[in-house]
């Protein structure tokens, strides 16, 4: 459950964030997660409501962007989609694949007043 | 005032404009205050995302989410592009840390396995073995208990144990802490031992030259295809217990083919930290990396 200290740190940063751009309020922030990162979305959004409590984004929704999972294949030396992080290319079926995209874990933006 | 739909001079047109137009009042309720309805759609924006997403396939619902109803630099509400990591602020605090592993020619380790795979006995026979040639200190991650620091420091060498209590992993800024209070000295060992978990301690940096992991050879060998981001994340693969191998059917071959899947660059070794086979590589791996760590630091 690493998603907990996960979404402690969000909550820090958006509050951080929020108060150095002198808002009162946060009303949403937007997540990039993708879908080949270390995290499980469900367990953030959990996770979310327990950190977010007693702070200025109290009320704030939450939206998590899934970013796909994209890598390199050094045998198609072309860019494939990517179903798990270790998957083989869906072309060759080799599984010389680097991944480059789908671990995101980001903040992306916020809402505030 | 909405510039997003151009509806602004109804509110001052009062009654006799949403009298004209009353399907377009009626969707956005425009009515007295603005941008009540953006607080009532915030208030239960969090219960319905819930719900969506349990009622379809278990993916998040994004499209009910706020991109859909505020467009930057249209809504009095400001949007604040963030675009930061985050895991940032651990990443931070394990900058901090590295730099002063660096600074003192200190050679930090972040030892990561399951549950009983052996990592304390590898220290301890690790510590007996380099103890009159280099300094090992060590720091002990457990939820409870500080039984591991007590069996370290039994070798002779300092320990410092952390209980991270409800935690899973130890985190840049604790190891920070406990490096402080250790004081560990120029040009030493420091082995971090993090908490028994294959999952978490994968995210967390904790500003270490290397993290090892450490894998029995009980435990079967898809564990690198089952628990990929920790294999993915070490530069170095321990593989212990190996004087049990006789008794077992598993295929070191097949462990190593699966690791490197994950982690093309990961190194393995094979050990057994009761009966000291191989050892003698993971120690003379040890030496000579805080050795050429001391002395670029002596030198810088």
């Amino acid at each position: 459950m690493h998603e907990m200290s996960l979404m402690e740190s969000v909550i820090e940063i958006v509050c951080e964030t929020a108060r150095q751009n002198g808002a009162s309020t946060v009303k949403s922030v937007r997540l990039d997660v993708g879908v080949l990162s270390h995290v499980s979305p469900d367990a953030l959004v959990f996770c979310y409501e327990a950190a977010r409590h007693g702070t200025i984004a109290e009320n704030a929704a939450l939206e998590i962007n899934r970013i796909a999972g994209e890598g390199w294949c050094l045998d198609c030396t072309k860019t494939v989609a990517l179903e798990e992080r270790f998957g083989a290319c869906p072309d060759c079926g080799r599984l010389r694949v680097q991944m480059t995209a789908g671990d995101e874990l980001k903040i992306k933006d916020m809402e505030v007043i | 005032m909405c510039t997003v739909c151009g509806c602004a001079t109804a509110v001052i047109g009062g009654d006799k404009s949403r009298a004209e137009a009353p399907g377009h009042a009626g969707a956005h309720s425009h009515d007295q205050d603005h941008h009540h309805h953006h607080h009532d759609h915030d208030a239960h924006h969090f219960p319905d995302q819930h719900d969506h997403h349990h009622a379809e396939d278990g993916s998040v619902n994004c499209g009910k989410g706020i991109a859909g109803v505020h467009v930057p630099g249209m809504s009095q509400d400001r949007i604040i592009q963030v675009e930061k990591d985050i895991l940032s602020k651990n990443d931070g605090y394990a900058a901090e840390n590295r730099a002063f592993f660096l600074q003192n020619g200190i050679f930090a380790l972040n030892i990561v396995s399951s549950p009983g795979s052996g990592k304390t006995s590898l220290l301890v026979r690790a510590i007996r073995e380099l103890r009159d040639r280099v300094v090992i200190n060590v720091i002990e991650g457990d939820q409870q208990t500080s039984n591991d620091a007590a069996r370290i420091r039994e070798t002779g060498a300092r320990a410092i144990q952390i209980n991270t209590g409800k935690g899973c992993h130890l985190d840049a800024h604790m190891v920070g802490h406990a490096r402080q209070d250790l004081a560990p000295e120029p040009g030493s060992i420091l082995l971090i031992e993090n908490v028994g978990n294959l999952v978490c301690p994968a995210a967390f940096d904790l500003g270490e030259a290397h993290k090892v992991v450490v894998l029995s050879v009980t435990e079967g060998e898809d564990k690198p295809l089952k628990y990929p981001d920790i294999f993915a994340a070490s530069d170095l693969m321990i593989l212990n217990k190996s004087d049990l191998l006789p008794h077992l059917d598993f295929n070191v071959g097949l462990c190593i083919a699966n690791a490197l899947r994950v982690n093309p660059r990961l190194r393995t070794l094979v050990v057994s930290a009761r009966s000291g086979q191989g050892m003698e590589s993971f120690c003379a791996w040890l030496e000579a990396s805080a050795t050429t760590l001391a002395r670029r630091a002596k030198v810088a």
